[in-house]
């Protein structure tokens, strides 16, 4: 799988000038650094406009003007990102190999089917490649998404819930698996789940104040993926919770 | 832009209602009630004919169409078979032009600012006012009642199949955009599979239609067809003969619409109601 992962993902650096929907301002002006190769996870109370940040990254909304999203290698962002959703996303008339090589059918290219095969294999799936995503469970189909974003094979990966449609368990699997196989890429990932952050993240942010702006929160010292039941996740994970519900206070 | 959809929706709830979505455990339980009720729909009709002491003329026993269907079989199986292909031609031409339209008014946005308002006036014309029309330009032959039953088809087949490709799950769009896929290609290989349940729905509708098209054809001007003969035998008092032809016209109906309805289901195994079933989220 090593030649799979980039050797060295460049970071990306954005800067928001400040973002109202509706004429109501959700997000403040910020700037914020993703270093290379960690993932950072954006946390924060509903609405606070971390999915809406997320996609002014991922190209899906137009950013406001003065909008600066920026690789650190110089290079472009747009066409070196993967997006992963909270739903899985699957086309139900195509079969588990066909949703997995999406992204090079869509732009007319030739499809790397022996890395296809291998992903599916990575992520559990192997036998599987002909099945239908309704002949899947959840946890299968969210691994599945999770298989076509690594396909993309692309130094920043966008991640907006991507496992909070799965059950508890098939979760805490989901998230040891991704943290494994998105090694070495820039990874954004939103969630609400602060275990989640605890586990995955290398820097966490919790979106908090009106309009909301990021704010650091301390991490373990262990690399991630973290184990959940690790003493030192565990209270990072309930400081980041009060965190959490001070910025949903902040926000009521 | 919800014209079209709101036009097709009243127009779907006006139709004969369709069994669109059947839950029918056993097929065959289905065709024994189906059996049941037919038996029983022909019994009270007889009793009924009997009781009222109808002339033959007037309504004839359920015996009496039985003998015309069996003395006459050949002059119906002809004019069967010439409305069967007024049908089915009517039902491929519908469906080729309605699903032309729809996917041109998704692609060029100048051709859903010229082309759908004509469209949803066209919808304000009787299609049975033209009728004449039809048969004086095109003659007594079956080329007026194709071109009948293909106006009759194409807008339910257009309208369910435009409103199949602009309500594309958002969430694949975003996939496909942040995937860096071309218009065309997410038009040709996201919108367009996605839609194709709703153009199944249509061409649903479009079977229901056709039939009623291609008769409504043969009555104002033919020489040949089911609804030739049905007038025919009506004109000469031959009330048995006319519910043979109506028989065979509504047994053909049928077949059209549990054939089509069988077909679909296998080349488009991702019905609606099968996604939302993938969409549980237990593992």
């Amino acid at each position: 799988m090593d030649r799979d992962r980039p050797p060295s993902s460049p970071g990306l650096s954005l800067r928001v000038p400040g973002f109202a929907f509706a004429g109501v301002p959700v997000l403040g002006g910020f700037a914020l650094e993703l270093r290379g190769g960690e993932t950072t996870a954006l946390l924060g109370p509903s609405g606070s406009g971390k999915s809406t940040l997320l996609r002014m990254v991922a190209g899906l909304l137009p950013a406001p003007e003065g909008t600066r999203i920026a690789a650190s290698d110089g290079g472009p962002v747009a066409g070196r990102l993967a997006w992963m959703a909270q739903q899985d996303l699957l086309l139900p008339w195509l079969d588990l190999i066909g949703n997995v090589m999406l992204g090079a059918r869509l732009r007319g290219e030739a499809p790397d089917r022996a890395r296809a095969l291998r992903l599916i294999e990575a992520v559990g799936l192997a036998g599987r490649e002909r099945a239908r995503p309704t002949e899947l469970s959840g946890g299968m189909r969210q691994r599945a998404a999770l298989a076509r974003t690594l396909m993309e094979d692309r130094p920043f990966v966008l991640m907006d819930e991507p496992f909070s449609a799965v059950d508890a368990p098939t979760r805490h699997r989901l998230q040891g698996l991704a943290a494994r196989l998105l090694a070495g890429r820039t990874v954004l990932l939103v969630t609400h789940e602060p275990l989640e952050a605890m586990r995955l993240a290398h820097r966490v942010l919790v979106l908090r104040g009106t309009p909301a702006v990021p704010v650091e929160v301390a991490v373990p010292a262990a690399t991630p993926p973290r184990e959940a039941h690790d003493v030192a996740v565990l209270s990072a994970q309930a400081a980041l919770l009060e965190s959490l519900a001070e910025a949903t206070a902040e926000a009521a | 832009m919800s014209g079209l959809a709101e036009a097709a929706a009243s127009r779907r709830a006006g139709a004969a209602p369709l069994p669109a979505r059947r839950a029918w455990p056993r097929p065959a339980a289905a065709a024994a009630r189906a059996l049941v009720s037919g038996i029983g729909l022909i019994a009270l009709w007889w009793l009924f004919v009997w009781a009222t002491d109808q002339p033959h003329f007037i309504l004839p026993s359920p015996a009496r169409v039985a003998t015309a269907l069996v003395d006459r079989w050949d002059i119906i199986l002809g004019h069967a078979w010439i409305t069967l292909q007024e049908i089915l031609l009517g039902l491929v031409l519908g469906t080729v032009l309605g699903a032309a339209v729809a996917l041109l008014l998704m692609a060029f946005p100048p051709a859903r600012r010229w082309l759908l308002p004509v469209l949803l006036a066209s919808q304000a014309v009787p299609v049975f006012a033209i009728a004449p029309l039809l048969t004086l330009w095109m003659g007594f032959g079956m080329a007026s009642k194709i071109a009948m039953a293909t106006i009759i088809i194409f807008f339910p087949v257009a309208s369910a199949f435009y409103d199949g490709l602009r309500r594309t799950e958002p969430g694949w769009l975003d996939l496909a955009a942040a995937m860096g896929a071309p218009r065309r290609a997410v038009l040709l290989r996201i919108r367009l599979p996605a839609a194709l349940p709703a153009l199944a729905s249509g061409l649903r509708v479009a079977a229901a239609f056709a039939p009623i098209g291609a008769v409504v054809g043969e009555w104002v001007g033919a020489s040949a067809g089911l609804g030739y003969l049905m007038l025919h035998a009506n004109g000469r008092s031959q009330t048995d003969l006319m519910f043979a032809a109506l028989f065979v016209l509504a047994a053909m109906a049928l077949a059209l619409w549990f054939a089509l309805d069988a077909l679909l289901r296998a080349v488009l195994p991702w019905q609606p109601d099968r996604i939302s079933e993938g969409e549980t989220t237990t593992p």
